[in-house]
């Protein structure tokens, strides 16, 4: 299966290198094998009482679906933008903080008025609009100060400049409000309860943050589908120069696509703040890193795609972890054996495909005898009986969310939903 | 052509050697001061690591290597200022003034401390150093202070890896010349264990680290010392940055614990406390922070209340230094001489460090008739091995074989009001001091 998607190989000078084909193709192959293991393992674990109960795989996943859902927010934005101008606009993380930001010194303001425990629907109302505002702004000010000027130059350049505007923002902010921790207010009584859903006992406040996000996500996939800017923006993103003789104002669709990307991030800066109640001037590095992978993930440019990628993200990083322990499972011999006989058929139809010389195959031939071999030994030697334990699993979080990424490129480089790129990136 | 090539290697090959040679002959290469000569006195012959040779009227030279800049500087700063006043109060040693010189950086760093700790023995007449602040630094600084046969005492370093696991066995980063006047951290980790194993009267727990060195060895502590009174104890961790602990807080509740030891840092500690109201299981269970969490911020937040923390007991009475200082007097000395009260927690522990010192150098230093002292450095440290009932102002110091002198008593406080952060500081609910 994971042979189809090799590239074609060229034993030319231009192309990879002998070596590195065989190298990549035993590593997806253990990729798969360590992801499968694992999976199995989890299974079998819990089949055998040693897993997690019900309401912690609940507590998991509904973590991990607010927490993605977030991602999904900010991808959206890098997403856009690299659909729109073909850049990866690294400030994006600090639009996101900025948001966060400027909500806190509202909340905080609503707090001491009573108004945030007395009339919260209405004071997070505010805060919301207070983080999108801003957060466009800042989203807009960047695209006129520090990328339309390069309009046109080698992409390289807006890309170092995107990560410098990163660092400006983070220390304009880091002067303006100092480098501590703001801590939004508590939360209403009500909403750091549980309510039962759908069966389910669930926090109100993931609910409300999942709810919240998939709206905006709503509202936004609305706009650009339906309505006249949204076509606008997406006849940009096809082919600028097309779209500006069709009578598009190319730059007013561009500031759009930043204040919309921007708005979006600063709905997830509200809801981060709901959900960890914690902002200050690096609050945005992480997050805005996680999500420009979530973006990567789902297929750079599709808006959906940015969706699927950040919770599909969000998932891994919370569920990833005890899933590791599945490696853990003790192997029945008789699977051990199982893996041996497949590895060693992997290798037989590795010789068989090397012996037809076809130029093309040798390298995926040869990966797969070194991983048959390799294989082969570890099912009749290793595998019987053995038991890994890795302490501090969750310490590995992050790791496991990049390995399952690389894991899914190798795999299939255009992301989950596929690229949406223009014309011009196509070529 | 060949030929010159098997010369040339010849050569490098020459050199290497004689480098590696000098290198291994640091040891016996720092034995005078300038301006002296190497003739022994009569009656005076320097030990294996050679001896410092002070002229009449030179000052005894001792430095000191503390993070004094960045964000951390203000523990730095405040150990230098402790050790200035000691070196105030102690006066001279044997007719010689004590000059302190410029203050090295550790950058409480690993890289800091190891560059420190070259151009300190790049001084040949320095004969201990004051340091680090850092446990991080002084990994790095001890094998370079223990080969050039110097002492480095310092009074704020807890790693366990420094000195020994207090059974016996070296720690991976103990280098003989090594002392401490500061807690190691199994003091914590155990009184952490004791505390809830039998004052609360639990058995099953689990402890949560963020990778650092610190937390890890405090968590590592705990872990080894409740299984031994026999608890069970399972360890996670998270990594510093962390904000959703969804993940890690649902393992820690499949694991069913009834006490949970998490010493790390904010913002990580605020998360999990803050998180641990949405994950199911986690509703019955006792949390333990520790020093690192004793901050106005953390004991303000409402979620903080119930939970332990433990650290070092800062409260040390009227305990009095050999100089007569107690802590009251040190901290008007303070005060007096640098406009403001102490700005961090350990100056009391880099004061005795430097008394400490000061008076072993005055028990080993030989003098000749002219003034002239000499300072032999295996007997220095042989002293300050030997060293016990020594008073100082955290209590009475003494040190082990492998450098832990601390008499440090570690308590844990309850925050039971996080509105009234200062009646939380003060409410001490158990003790436990190493000396005792």
């Amino acid at each position: 299966m994971a042979s189809r998607a090799l590239p074609k190989l060229k034993l030319n000078a231009d192309g990879p290198t002998l070596a590195v084909e065989v190298f990549l193709f035993a590593l997806r192959v253990l990729l798969v094998f360590f992801a499968t293991w694992a999976l199995v393992g989890t299974i079998a674990l819990q089949v055998d009482g040693q897993g997690l109960t019900a309401t912690a795989w609940r507590d998991l996943i509904v973590g991990g679906l607010a927490q993605g859902s977030m991602y999904g927010l900010i991808a959206l934005g890098y997403s856009m933008v690299y659909g729109v101008l073909g850049f990866i606009n690294f400030a994006h993380g600090e639009v996101f903080m900025a948001g966060s930001m400027a909500g806190f010194f509202v909340a905080d303001g609503l707090f001491n008025s009573g108004m945030w425990e007395n009339a919260f629907p209405l004071a997070f109302a505010i805060v919301l609009l207070t983080a999108t505002v801003t957060s466009a702004l800042v989203a807009v000010i960047i695209e006129r100060v520090a990328y339309r000027p390069l309009r046109g130059a080698p992409r390289l350049i807006p890309l170092i400049t995107s990560i410098g505007m990163s660092f400006f923002v983070q220390y304009a902010v880091k002067g303006l409000v100092g480098d501590g921790f703001k801590n939004y207010p508590q939360l209403p009584a009500g909403l750091q309860d549980r309510i039962g859903l759908f069966g389910l006992d669930i926090e109100v406040i993931k609910f409300f943050v999942i709810v919240t996000a998939v709206v905006s996500m709503f509202a936004l996939w609305l706009f650009v589908e339906r309505s006249r800017t949204g076509r606008a923006m997406r006849a940009v993103a096809e082919d600028k120069e097309i779209a500006a003789l069709m009578g598009i104002d190319v730059n007013r669709i561009i500031v759009t696509t930043f204040a919309v990307g921007g708005a979006m991030a600063g709905v997830a800066g509200v809801l981060w703040a709901m959900l960890f109640r914690k902002v200050y001037f690096l609050t945005g590095f992480l997050p805005g890193i996680k999500a420009f992978t979530a973006a990567v993930l789902g297929g750079i440019g599709n808006l959906v795609g940015a969706m699927l990628g950040g919770v599909t993200l969000g998932l891994i990083e919370t569920s990833g972890p005890t899933m590791l322990n599945g490696l853990a499972w003790e192997v029945p011999t008789v699977v051990a054996f199982a893996v041996a006989a497949l590895a060693v058929a992997t290798a037989v139809v590795g010789v068989i495909r090397l012996r037809k010389s076809d130029p093309r195959t040798v390298g995926s031939a040869l990966g797969m005898l070194v991983v048959g071999a390799a294989g082969a030994i570890w099912g009749f030697v290793v595998l019987p009986g053995a038991q890994v334990v890795i302490p501090g699993t969750s310490q590995l979080k992050d790791m496991i969310a990049f390995v399952v990424l690389i894991g899914v490129l190798m795999i299939r480089p255009i992301g989950l939903l596929g690229e949406r790129l223009a014309v011009e990136e196509r070529g | 052509m060949s030929r010159r090539m098997n010369f040339r290697h010849l050569g490098v090959l020459v050199i290497v050697l004689a480098l590696f040679a000098a290198a291994c002959g640091d040891d016996d290469s720092t034995t005078t001061t300038e301006g002296t000569t190497t003739t022994a006195a009569a009656g005076f012959t320097p030990g294996p690591l050679g001896a410092v040779t002070v002229a009449p009227g030179a000052p005894i030279e001792i430095r000191a290597l503390q993070a004094i800049s960045g964000e951390v500087a203000f523990l730095g700063t405040d150990q230098v200022r402790g050790i200035e006043l000691a070196i105030q109060d102690f006066g001279q040693v044997a007719g010689h003034d004590v000059s302190l010189g410029t203050p090295e950086d550790d950058l409480c760093s690993a890289e800091g401390g190891q560059a420190g700790a070259q151009a300190i023995v790049a001084q040949a007449n320095v004969v201990g150093v004051i340091g680090t602040t850092c446990s991080g630094a002084a990994a790095a600084a001890a094998p370079i202070f223990s080969a050039a046969g110097m002492v480095l005492i310092s009074g704020s370093n807890t790693s366990p890896s420094l000195t020994s696991d207090l059974a016996g066995t070296a720690g991976s980063n103990y280098y003989a010349g090594y002392y401490r006047t500061a807690h190691n951290d199994l003091y914590q980790g155990a009184t952490a264990a004791r505390f809830a194993y039998e004052e609360l009267g639990l058995t099953t727990a689990a402890g949560i680290h963020d990778g650092d060195p610190y937390t890890e060895g405090l968590v590592t502590a705990f872990a080894n010392a409740f299984t031994e009174l026999g608890g069970t104890v399972t360890v996670h961790a998270v990594n510093k940055g962390d904000t959703d602990m969804t993940g890690v807080l649902t393992q820690v509740a499949a694991d069913a614990p009834e006490f949970v030891y998490f010493p790390i840092f904010q913002p990580e500690g605020d998360f999990i406390i803050q998180q641990k109201g949405g994950i199911a299981g986690l509703e019955d269970v006792v949390w333990m922070g520790a020093d690192g969490l004793i901050t106005d911020g953390f004991l303000a937040l409402p979620e903080s209340e119930g939970v332990y923390f433990s650290g070092p007991d800062l409260r040390f009475g009227t305990n009095a230094s050999a100089t007569g200082t107690n802590y009251e007097d040190l901290v008007a000395a303070y005060s007096a001489a640098y406009g403001e009260a102490p700005i961090a927690a350990f100056h009391a522990h880099t004061y005795d460090a430097t008394v400490l010192l000061l008076t072993k150098i005055m028990e080993v230093a030989v003098q000749d008739a002219d003034g002239t002292l000499h300072i032999d450095r295996q007997a220095l440290r042989d002293a300050l091995t030997a060293t016990s009932g020594f008073a100082g102002v955290t209590g009475t110091l003494a040190c082990d074989a492998f450098g832990d002198c601390g008499a440090q008593t570690i308590s844990v406080i309850l925050d039971e009001d996080p509105t009234d952060v200062a009646a939380a500081k003060a409410n001490v609910v158990y003790s436990f001091a190493p000396n005792a």
